[in-house]
């Protein structure tokens, strides 16, 4: 190696590079390629056997693939408008407030604090059928005689997921709108009463647009961490029964392990990373369009 | 009908009172200044009267009603920020637009009204931008354009002026002239530079720690102040303003120095009064230097020693010890003058001013 100099900044960035590659771009390849094998973990040679696309080709066909997929992206949507609306809700509340708005903002940051294998183990419980909370109280109120199957049937049990799920993720809506509405310059709201907007035609015209981009920010983390839901689902109902709560990441991991056919769980994975890529971009271009309205400097 | 009356209006902050039960009386189509010091309460009572903050005590009418609990929306007001407050996301037109479009108007006479207002006001090329895209001055004046877009029966300023540079700020001020001659509406506007009160107004209203120390035309806060605070407020260099007493017919400086008692006072004040003295500049000048008042002639004399100068060019502000302080005085067709030269000092008495140094109140009748 005699005469190869590397200029200092590329000498010093060397280390960088290795520990990325190293961490993150080798596994990835790695995944990858194991997409385009039979690999199953009960015979690891089957890792040197390319196939291409069949295992791609098999996922278009698969049913139960696309059934889950889709329960995603119904629990995605149903979750992110509940909690688009809760935070906002939250967030209006809570800037109301002329004391106690710090022990508030930190209140409301509980939920987040769980770990989501608590959470659903919490929600496990409140919804169990003989011993849970939801159904000891309705039959106490008189509301229902009989105990309601919340984990059994498939409606409930996805109502319930949904439940969960949004009570520990409202928060991430509620704080950062409640940012927006912080940063918000207060008079262009009295210029809006002066021009004659009623309290709720401000908030449409003038409050509104002002805090979408933010808005739009926790709607790119939520999306993300629904498209990844693993765990409160995994505790609550491990995507049963039979099958009825499947969601992308439940049936991965059990096409990965339980089935041990780790390249078609690769490849339903990089399916499942491609729908978090096009939600990232759909909510990045509307936080674009959003901010230049405003004439955000950020 | 545009009138706008204040009575015993008060502000409180908690246990905080900063507006003392102001009275104030506004004709249709007047234009009054508030002015006064930081701090004063002059911004407290414009947005009381926009309806932007509760009131603790007293009415205000708006006309013949009574606006007390009305919300803003109902008071048929406009107002102009100091900080503009432009809707960001919104263009000029949508801007100046907005008012008519929430009250319900049809497109084309949304349409019409903005395009009138971007006429007077010189925004017709700016209409398509995003107030981000503007400076200073042509947001103040999109500013303005939202609040005449509407007719409403008052328009309330507050400090309009006050980020714009010099230069600009003077022909704004022009503008606003020539816009209150045309719209022809009821302004309350707030300043704390008393050359835009004294241009604009009709009548102005002098404020001080909440309270209201003396409201009138210009030329008359201007010539006759009624306390020692007006006095010194209004004008510019300000007033020379000092402690003496009343002696013999003379009135004693601290350090022992005599100027005779003005012919106008001699029967209002009595031996050993302690009294305040005032003097504008422009009554004070180096003999042979500035303008006789032509009112009888009361000119008195003194040479003195010059302090400092502060030349201008047309004309030059000459600082001299008298009395052992400093007396600023005003020198037409300046000549050159240094440090410890001598000058003979006129000082005009027909023009002085004297208040009582206890109650501060003019002793002029
Ligand atoms: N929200 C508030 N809480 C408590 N005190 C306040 C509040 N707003 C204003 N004040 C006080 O009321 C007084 C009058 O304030 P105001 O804003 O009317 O002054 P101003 O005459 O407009 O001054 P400036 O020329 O600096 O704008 C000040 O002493 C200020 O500290
Ligand atoms: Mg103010």
């Amino acid at each position: 190696m005699r005469g190869w100099k590397p200029a200092p900044h590329v000498l010093l960035l060397l280390p960088a590079f290795v520990v990325l590659a190293a961490v993150v771009v080798v596994p990835l390849l790695l995944s990858l390629y194991s997409s385009f094998t039979p690999f199953r973990l009960t015979r690891p040679e089957t890792i040197y056997t390319f196939i291409g696309f069949r295992n791609y080709l098999r996922l278009f066909a698969d049913q139960e693939f696309w059934v889950a997929f889709g329960r995603t992206v119904l629990l995605l949507t149903i979750a992110l408008n509940l909690e688009m609306v809760l935070g906002l809700f939250l967030a209006l509340l809570v800037e109301k407030a002329t004391r106690g708005q710090r022990l508030l903002r930190t209140i409301m940051m509980f939920p987040m604090m769980f770990s989501p294998i608590l959470v659903g183990f919490q929600f496990k419980f409140m919804f169990n059928d003989n011993i849970g909370l939801v159904n000891n109280a309705l039959q106490s109120l008189g509301l229902t005689d009989r105990a309601i199957p919340w984990l059994i049937d498939s409606h409930l049990a996805f109502t319930s997921i949904l439940i969960a799920e949004i009570w520990s993720s409202t928060s991430v809506f509620a704080i950062f709108i409640l940012a927006g509405l912080m940063a918000m310059p207060k008079e262009p709201l009295e210029a809006a009463k002066v021009d004659g907007c009623t309290p709720l035609q401000s908030f449409r015209y003038v409050t509104w647009p002002f805090i979408m981009p933010f808005a739009y920010i926790a709607m790119t983390i939520r999306s993300l961490d629904i498209a990844r839901a693993y765990d409160i689902v995994k505790i609550m109902t491990d995507g049963g029964p039979a099958k009825r709560t499947e969601i992308l990441w439940t049936l991965i991991s059990r096409t990965a392990y339980s089935d041990a056919r780790m390249g078609l769980a690769n490849a339903m994975a990089y399916v499942a990373i491609f729908l978090s890529i096009l939600f990232t971009i759909l909510f990045f271009r509307q936080l674009a369009k959003a901010r230049q309205q405003i004439g955000a400097e950020w | 009908m545009a009138t706008v009356s204040l009575k015993n209006l008060v502000k409180k902050y908690g246990s905080l009172e900063v507006v003392h039960a102001i009275n104030l009386d506004v004709a249709d189509r007047e234009f009054v200044a508030l002015v006064g010091p930081s701090g004063c309460g002059k911004s407290t009572t414009l947005r009381m009267i926009a309806g932007l903050e509760a009131i603790s005590g007293g009415h205000i009418h708006i006309g013949d009603r009574e606006v007390n609990n009305l919300p803003p929306r109902q008071r048929n007001i406009s107002m102009v920020f100091q900080s503009y407050a432009l809707y960001p996301h919104m263009t000029v037109a949508e801007n100046m637009g907005f008012s008519l479009k929430i009250a319900g108007k049809s497109q084309d006479e949304i349409a019409s009204a903005v395009a009138d207002a971007a006429k007077t006001l010189g925004l017709e090329e700016l209409l398509e931008r995003r107030p981000s895209q503007l400076s200073g001055g042509q947001r103040q004046r999109v500013a303005m354009g939202r609040a005449i877009v509407r007719h409403p029966d008052v328009f309330l300023f507050d400090e309009p002026l006050s980020n714009l540079d010099a230069k600009l700020r003077m022909q704004m001020r022009t503008e606003i002239k020539k816009l209150h001659a045309k719209v022809q509406s009821t302004v309350i506007y707030v300043t704390h530079d008393q050359v835009e009160a004294m241009t604009l107004a009709d009548r102005i209203v002098i404020m001080r720690d909440g309270h209201i120390e003396q409201v009138g035309p210009p030329e008359e806060v201007f010539r006759r102040p009624a306390t020692r605070f007006v006095a010194g407020f209004i004008g510019s260099p300000t007033m020379n303003l000092h402690n003496a007493l009343v002696s013999d017919g003379r009135l004693v400086f601290s350090n022992g120095d005599t100027l005779p008692l003005p012919g106008q006072f001699r029967d209002r004040v009595t031996a050993g009064q302690k009294v305040i003295f005032g003097l504008r500049p422009d009554d004070l000048y180096p003999t042979g230097h500035g303008i006789h008042s032509g009112e009888a002639a009361e000119v008195h004399a003194v040479e003195v020693p010059v302090s400092l100068t502060e030349p201008l060019g047309n004309e030059t502000l000459v600082f001299a010890e008298f009395a052992g302080q400093d007396w600023i005085s005003r020198m037409l067709n300046p000549k050159t003058l240094r440090a410890g030269d001598r000058i003979n000092l006129s000082f005009d008495l027909s023009q002085s001013h004297l208040f009582d140094a206890k109650t501060e109140q003019s002793l002029r009748g």
